[in-house]
């Protein structure tokens, strides 16, 4: 079929980013970060099966200043889609759908996924020290 | 009376009728999910500086196998619908399309099965 370029719209370079569509795109790239990010937990649960070596290799790279900002986003992008993803379980019952409950919930779930992270982060050093 | 254009039948494009159940299955992972990452969570973090025979031993526990193995199993469900939207909303070279799609199988697949296993091996004690 013979391609056409039509317009697209909206246009995001000059589009004034609204809460709602900023968290409908953050809950997408969330979920692709989370897609390349199940890599590490195979790789995690595959490494504790398989010994001892394999498992130290595995904590070498997580315990790496790299491998904790990885973790680190892996935690935030993981809360971020879960709690965006009750905001969408709310929306397929027909609910929350005026304009300014979707914004006041956009911004619980923003504001969720970050006490959440800081939270989960703040007990793990806590129990890791 | 039909509508449709003979050529309309011919390429026979249009509604699959799977939208539904496709959107079903995506609804119903992401309840599923809620719980068994919250639990998921709390183990990862109780495990953060323990030794590998500690982690070996959690993660045999037959609890926390199952809350693992359910989570792998909704985890690539759930990763794999999710995945073939974005890639049927954005990528409109058909070619790229299907190549992409089967892409998104079977990393699903094999990664998955792959964590599938090695929860099992260490449920199992192999």
């Amino acid at each position: 079929m013979a391609k056409i370029e039509r317009p697209l719209s909206p246009h995001l370079q000059i589009y004034k980013p609204q809460i709602t569509m900023v968290t409908s795109i953050t809950h997408r790239a969330t979920g692709i970060a989370l897609g390349v990010g199940t890599l590490l937990l195979a790789w995690w649960l595959i490494a504790v099966a398989a010994g001892p070596e394999a498992y130290a290799t595995v904590t070498a790279f997580t315990t790496s200043w790299f491998g904790q900002i990885i973790l680190f986003g892996f935690t935030w992008s993981l809360f971020y889609h879960l709690c965006n993803g009750i905001r969408h379980l709310f929306w397929d019952m027909g609910q929350g759908f005026e304009l300014p409950t979707m914004r006041k919930s956009g911004m619980a779930a923003i504001i969720a996924s970050i006490v959440l992270t800081l939270l989960t982060w703040i007990i793990a050093y806590a129990m890791g020290a | 009376m039909g509508m449709r254009a003979p050529l309309k039948n011919v390429r026979g494009l249009g509604s699959a009728k799977e939208g539904t159940t496709h959107w079903w299955h995506q609804k119903v992972t992401a309840i599923a999910l809620i719980p068994l990452f919250l639990i998921a969570i709390g183990c990862f973090i109780s495990l953060v500086g323990a030794d590998y025979t500690h982690v070996r031993y959690v993660l045999g526990q037959p609890f926390i196998s199952i809350v693992m193995l359910l989570l792998i199993v909704a985890m690539f469900y759930h990763l794999k619908l999710g995945m073939q939207v974005v890639i049927e909303d954005y990528i409109h070279t058909e070619s790229t399309k299907v190549f992409l799609l089967l892409l998104n199988s079977f990393f699903c697949a094999i990664v998955g099965l792959s964590a599938a296993l090695a929860i099992l091996k260490l449920a199992l004690g192999g």
